[in-house]
């Protein structure tokens, strides 16, 4: 342990890379993300493609499309609705869904609440994001998953980093890092025992800056929100929270109007916006390019909570 | 832009984790505030300075304990080049973990602390790298400051070094003076060393050429699914989607179908709605076949002039990795290798390796954990399998409890010792000779 020397011309962030040369490192990241793919489709019964309107999970659809082109991809897709999300997200999705014309299976956290399965959290802080865990786990059990894709990445947080490709949920829909399968080569071992499942992340090697430019080089439609927009905030922690219905101001917050975008998407109430004018995928890329903090640092709440809030979510079987 | 995958090894106590951190700081790849979450567990720890280990170590257990558990995956970017780092932990209970990190490595970073010079871990690390088949190896002399910045220690450390490679039959070489805690010759020169003339690490990661030996083999692709759209306007589509584990493949060529032994040629080579006229090892893409053969996962397309034996017994190295059960001989697997998956026997265990003295005991009884040795392997029915010497994705291999569906061991092929007949080769039928593009 050591003490760094904090150097005053280093400024943290990524690099940019001119848009235009080819690639080959984005071209194997898409060959190791199909090959995940169609390793699911061969090895698995019932496995689903977990998708949130995110941008992460858009990348995963257009892989999925490529997988199996020229037939469609083989498995529904999942999302699991809060009931808090962006109304944008949610237009996006059905209309993406239409497109593909894919099955789409709808866990709703807001139909758990009305039947008691699971209770709302309470005071001006409460956030459905906790309780998207039980609903994604009955989704699961209710359609007899043994496998749900989604589109995490491992640069994203430090558990995740640690996280397999096939990361093995058992019975109770649990992670335990300390007892993870080796995973070697490209073996993925997919085998399990009735009442087990999988989750498996296809693009856990991309980096924030990765997904952008393949959504550039595959022109792909994202959210509205993923863009500038003029928006009635509040400021929370440092953070910029919408003014929704969902979530209730403290006397002392003052709502203001800003022009905000999205880093990343998840509930209303637990994901933030950033003050940008980046009004196109290319100034995203630069905006991402030169950012100082990690996108889960900048936009999500739920995170902050203590050290490892990820690791102990994971535990309990979140996505 | 490529793409550059290498693992490190070492421990906590040689400075590894300050190394990561040093390369991923100085080339501007951490944030504010991963930087400022740093901070408040390093004070929550009590300690005065930041604890750049807790940057790697991101597991609850790992920050408890203090040290490298699992494998960590860490990802950035120079103008000239991407990079993807297999941290792993450099102890010996945590063999199985390094050799999970190295197998997808092209290059090993192995570091020493340059006042203890080449250690009993350094042997074995380097033994690890060099049975998975890493060809190129990277000593870092850390703690060059705590050695008088010494070019006399570090050529001694460097010529012990090269004298282990030797002996492990690694001809690639390079070794660099470091010192994390200052960044010297990680990112920059610095001013301590004027007396070294390489390149700094960063600047020899950037430019070290990997060669890709899967490129120049024989054809090798393995069916991983079969797709049939069974739709109007593909209504006879049957394409054979998969990823060229080696060689190329080129629309004309010859090719034989294991385990048919039957020939055919390649009709089209597809990837989404892009028609290739060839393809290359990495690539993901569909092949379709002049010929209507029945062809599923498991399968495998391989070069009619060069194809891959088709084994029922071979010997291989072993790496053990199951904690609750040793390794007897006699016992039944499932065995994994590209996209064929058949039931096995471990006939016998022919050796055991001292990863740290190099030397082999014959015929021992049982593996435990982390052991590692060479086998004997008989497969109840065919793979098509090569050298792990030759070919990494069809001489790889794992073992899985029939029990409990878990992974128990990693394998790497030596040499087949028997092999099966395949279906009658038969010339492909008619379309093969009068087909032209």
């Amino acid at each position: 342990m050591t003490e760094l020397a904090i150097k005053d011309d280093v400024v943290p962030g990524n690099v940019l890379f001119a848009a235009t040369e080819n690639d080959a490192g984005l071209e194997a990241l898409e060959a190791e993300a199909i090959f995940i793919m169609r390793e699911v489709a061969a090895e698995f019964e019932r496995p689903a493609l977990l998708f949130s309107g995110g941008k992460d999970s858009i990348v995963l659809l257009r892989l999925a499309e490529k997988a199996f082109w020229p037939a469609k991809f083989p498995f529904p897709v999942m999302h699991v609705d809060t009931g808090h999300n962006f109304p944008e997200v949610i237009a996006f999705r059905d209309k993406r869904i239409a497109e593909l014309g894919a099955r789409l299976i709808v866990g709703s956290v807001q139909s758990a609440i009305d039947t008691g399965e699971i209770t709302e959290e309470r005071g001006p802080r409460a956030s459905r994001n906790r309780l998207q865990t039980p609903v994604l786990l009955a989704s699961i059990a209710l359609h007899e998953l043994d496998a749900a894709m989604g589109g995490a990445r491992r640069d994203e947080e430090k558990a995740r980093a640690k996280e397999r490709v096939f990361s093995f949920r058992d019975e109770f829909g649990q992670w335990d890092p300390r007892n993870q399968r080796p995973e070697l080569w490209s073996l993925y071992n997919g085998m399990h025992v009735r009442g087990e499942h999988m989750r498996v992340f296809p693009i856990s090697n991309w980096t924030e800056l990765d997904v952008w430019r393949y959504i550039e080089r595959e022109q792909l439609e994202v959210p509205s929100i993923y863009f500038t927009h003029e928006r009635e905030v509040f400021e929370r922690d440092g953070m910029f929270m919408a003014v929704s219905p969902y979530i209730r101001m403290l006397p002392t917050e003052q709502p203001f109007r800003a022009a905000v975008r999205y880093r990343t998407v998840g509930d209303m109430t637990c994901t933030a916006a950033l003050r940008s004018h980046a009004a196109d995928i290319d100034s995203v890329i630069s905006e991402v390019a030169v950012a100082r903090i990690t996108e889960r640092g900048a936009s999500r709440a739920d995170d902050q909570f203590s050290e490892a809030a990820m690791e102990d979510r994971k535990r309990e079987g979140y996505f | 832009m490529d793409l550059l995958r290498f693992v490190t090894a070492g421990s906590v106590d040689d400075g590894k984790s300050t190394l990561i951190g040093r390369l991923l700081y100085d080339s501007k790849q951490v944030f504010e505030d991963t930087m400022a979450s740093l901070q408040r567990a390093s004070t929550a720890q009590g300690l005065e300075a930041v604890n750049l280990a807790l940057l790697t170590d991101g597991l609850r257990a790992e920050r408890e304990q203090g040290i490298t558990i699992d494998v960590a995956y860490r990802y950035f970017a120079t103008p000239r080049r991407k990079f993807i780092i297999a941290d792993s932990p450099g102890h010996v209970q945590y063999t199985r973990n390094m050799v999970t990190g190295a197998s997808t490595a092209q290059l090993a970073l192995i570091l020493v602390d340059a006042r203890k010079g080449v250690v009993e871990q350094t042997r074995r690390h380097s033994a690890l790298t060099a049975l998975l088949g890493i060809r190129h190896l990277v000593l870092c002399v850390n703690k060059m400051d705590l050695a008088n910045w010494s070019e006399e220690r570090y050529l001694a450390i460097a010529a012990d070094f090269r004298q282990v490679a030797d002996q492990l039959g690694v001809e690639r070489v390079t070794v660099v003076p470091v010192a994390a805690v200052t960044g010297d010759n990680i990112v920059d020169k610095g001013p301590n060393m004027p007396w070294y003339e390489g390149p700094t690490l960063l600047e020899f990661l950037e430019t070290v050429e990997v060669p890709d030996s899967a490129r120049h083999a024989a054809l090798r692709f393995p069916v991983q699914y079969v797709v049939r759209p069974h739709t109007t306007a593909f209504h006879d589509y049957r394409g054979y989607a998969g990823t060229l584990a080696a060689g190329r493949a080129e629309v004309g060529d010859e090719v034989t179908v294991l385990p048919l032994g039957v020939r055919s040629r390649i009709a089209a080579i597809d990837r989404y709605e892009e028609p290739l006229r060839c393809a290359e090892s990495g690539d993901a893409v569909s092949i379709r076949l002049t010929d209507d053969l029945d062809v599923g996962r498991g399968y495998m397309i391989v070069d009619a002039a060069h194809p891959a034996p088709v084994a029922t017994r071979f010997t291989a190295d072993l790496c053990w990795m199951n904690e609750s059960v040793q390794l007897r001989p006699r016992q039944q697997f499932w065995i994994k290798q590209t996209s064929r998956r058949v039931r096995c026997l471990v006939e016998h265990l022919d050796d055991r390796l001292d990863v740290t003295s190099f030397e082999r005991q014959d015929s021992p009884e049982s593996f435990a954990l982390n052991d590692i040795g060479r086998v004997t392997i008989r497969s109840m029915e065919p793979v098509f399998v090569d050298p792990y010497a030759t070919s990494r994705d069809t001489g790889s291999f794992i073992l899985i409890d029939p029990a409990t569906r878990h992974t128990v061991a990693a394998g790497m092929v030596r040499e087949v010792v028997t092999e099966a007949l395949t279906g009658t080769a038969v010339a492909a039928p008619d379309g093969g000779d009068s087909w032209n593009i």
